[in-house]
């Protein structure tokens, strides 16, 4: 391996790092932002909207980035919507994610026993003061494991952004082999920073994680 | 006569299935009502309706002149004035104990935090359970849980206190204490409804006790009575299911040899 090649590539994938990682991340925020208001919809069995919510979450858990990102990006220009290739990455791995995490907050929302709901009610709590004060909470706690993973598993994915030309980690690898046939030194640098990205979500995602373990489950 | 608690005419069903039929209950001030009676024949259900927790299909429970209805828009109103307590204690697992007994009377009440504070210490204590209260309900035994969950029905001032197999969780070393508590309450002069499958606590606490089964009420009086002289076979066969015959010593002798 050639250390000079690997120093001499390091500011490009520098700053295909960071791209991937602002896009990344946009994108998780859209997700749980979809996420969070859809599980609402499909907790409180809203007419209408519920049936919507659910149509999307299966549309959209059941087809790949790739082809989502296909068809926002050269399916909206059709329809006479252009859009940049980075705000796509970021709308589809929102749209991609939202369904994940939809999934994930209802589950929580449904996790929490019914019992706690009877003796909330039992007190006297309106349903607005036992959704606040005694389901919610416990929703988060109960929702986190899921919702790293899913965040995790959303990193992972923004590899396909390649394939609309955003130009993220894989983007840079693919094109310097392409160019330079380092393949060698492109892969280790690939490796290299998507665990840069990837490692402190994990080490971080499993303290949140054991920490809401304890506070719902106590071990 | 005193009367705080009238359920007239109640019928329960789920579907077609009666759970209870045309059951008539009045309780006074101050009394401890105690319902028996074999698993399945409706003693849940017949609490849960007092608060309004499951749906009725005829009759209706007043409380204090007040009809209690699940479909009522101010059923949270009226379930402030009953306490209930559960098996399972039901504590928020994400409160400490203190937040656990605070918080129905801070947020449904909107009491002043200092003044429901003060007064869940004075309860934790008075329930032996002050050094807990920063603890969460995962670090208490169920002893001790089922105490908070008394303490936490308690701090909303109920009327009517009803308690549903509260110890049939319980490890056996863990009843008694949590018994003390009912006694006590019993003895300020609480209004209770109680089921319990705990014969010998039943006979100390009621004032009137009551055999539910098949979804009726098939026999109640005064404790000593109830007890002691069933006048119904039904009762009769009940409370021998709490006896057991002496085994005959030399029988196992021989079967041993
Ligand atoms: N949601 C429900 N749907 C249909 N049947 C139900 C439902 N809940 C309870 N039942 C039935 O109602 C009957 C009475 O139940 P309930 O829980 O009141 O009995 P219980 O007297 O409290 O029994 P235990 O001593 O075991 O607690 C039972 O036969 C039960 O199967
Ligand atoms: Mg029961």
């Amino acid at each position: 391996m050639d250390f000079e090649v690997i120093f001499s590539y390091m500011p490009l994938y520098i700053e295909a790092f960071l791209l991937t990682i602002k896009i990344g991340w946009i994108g998780i925020a859209i997700s749980i932002g979809i996420g969070i208001v859809l599980a609402f919809v499909l907790h409180f069995k809203i007419p209408f909207v519920s049936q919507i919510a659910k149509i999307y979450v299966e549309v959209f858990r059941n087809t790949p980035l790739l082809v989502q990102l296909f068809f926002i990006y050269f399916g909206l220009p059709k329809i006479g919507l252009s859009i940049s290739a980075q705000a796509c990455g970021a709308v589809g791995l929102g749209l991609l994610g939202g369904s994940y995490m939809t999934e994930s907050f209802r589950s929580g929302l449904e996790a929490v026993s019914p019992s706690q709901t009877e003796s909330a009610l039992a007190l006297g709590m309106t349903r607005a003061q036992l959704f606040q004060s005694v389901i919610l909470p416990q929703a988060c706690s109960l929702s986190v494991p899921a919702i790293v993973a899913n965040v995790i598993f959303l990193l992972k994915e923004t590899s396909v952004f390649s394939a609309i030309s955003l130009m993220d980690l894989m983007f840079t690898a693919k094109d310097l082999i392409g160019l330079y046939y380092n393949t060698t030194e492109c892969l280790f640098l690939l490796v290299i920073f998507y665990i840069i990205m990837l490692l402190p979500v994990s080490v971080l995602g499993s303290m949140v994680e054991k920490k809401a373990r304890v506070r719902m489950f106590g071990a | 006569m005193n009367e705080i608690l009238r359920i007239n005419d109640l019928s329960k069903r789920y579907d077609d299935y009666a759970i209870l039929e045309k059951i008539n209950l009045s309780v006074r001030k101050g009394e401890v009502v105690v319902i028996v009676g074999p698993s399945g024949c409706g003693k849940s259900t017949l609490l849960r309706c007092l608060n309004g927790l499951e749906e009725i299909q005829e009759g209706e429970v007043v409380l204090d002149g007040e009809i209690i209805n699940p479909n009522k828009k101010n059923l949270s109103k009226s379930r402030e004035r009953i306490g209930m307590v559960f098996q399972s204690y039901d504590l928020f697992p994400h409160k400490t104990i203190l937040r656990n007994v605070t918080l129905a009377p801070i947020k449904v009440k909107k009491r002043k935090k200092s003044e429901v504070e003060a007064e869940a210490l004075a309860l934790l204590d008075r329930v032996g359970l002050l050094s807990k209260k920063d603890n969460y309900p995962r670090q208490l035994s169920g002893g001790q849980k089922q105490r908070v969950a008394i303490v936490r029905a308690l701090i909303m001032h109920p009327e009517v206190l009803l308690l549903d197999e509260i110890t049939a969780a319980l490890d056996p070393e863990m009843v008694r204490e949590v018994l003390d508590v009912v006694l006590s309450l019993a003895k300020e002069g609480r209004t209770m409804v109680i089921v319990t499958h705990e014969m010998q606590f039943a006979k100390a606490v009621a004032d009137r006790v009551i055999f539910l089964e098949g979804g009726k009420i098939v026999e109640e009086g005064k404790p000593r009575d109830f007890f002691e002289n069933p006048k119904t076979e039904r009762l009769k066969r009940f409370l021998q299911t709490f006896t057991y015959e002496t085994v005959e010593n030399d029988e196992i002798e021989m079967e041993q040899v």
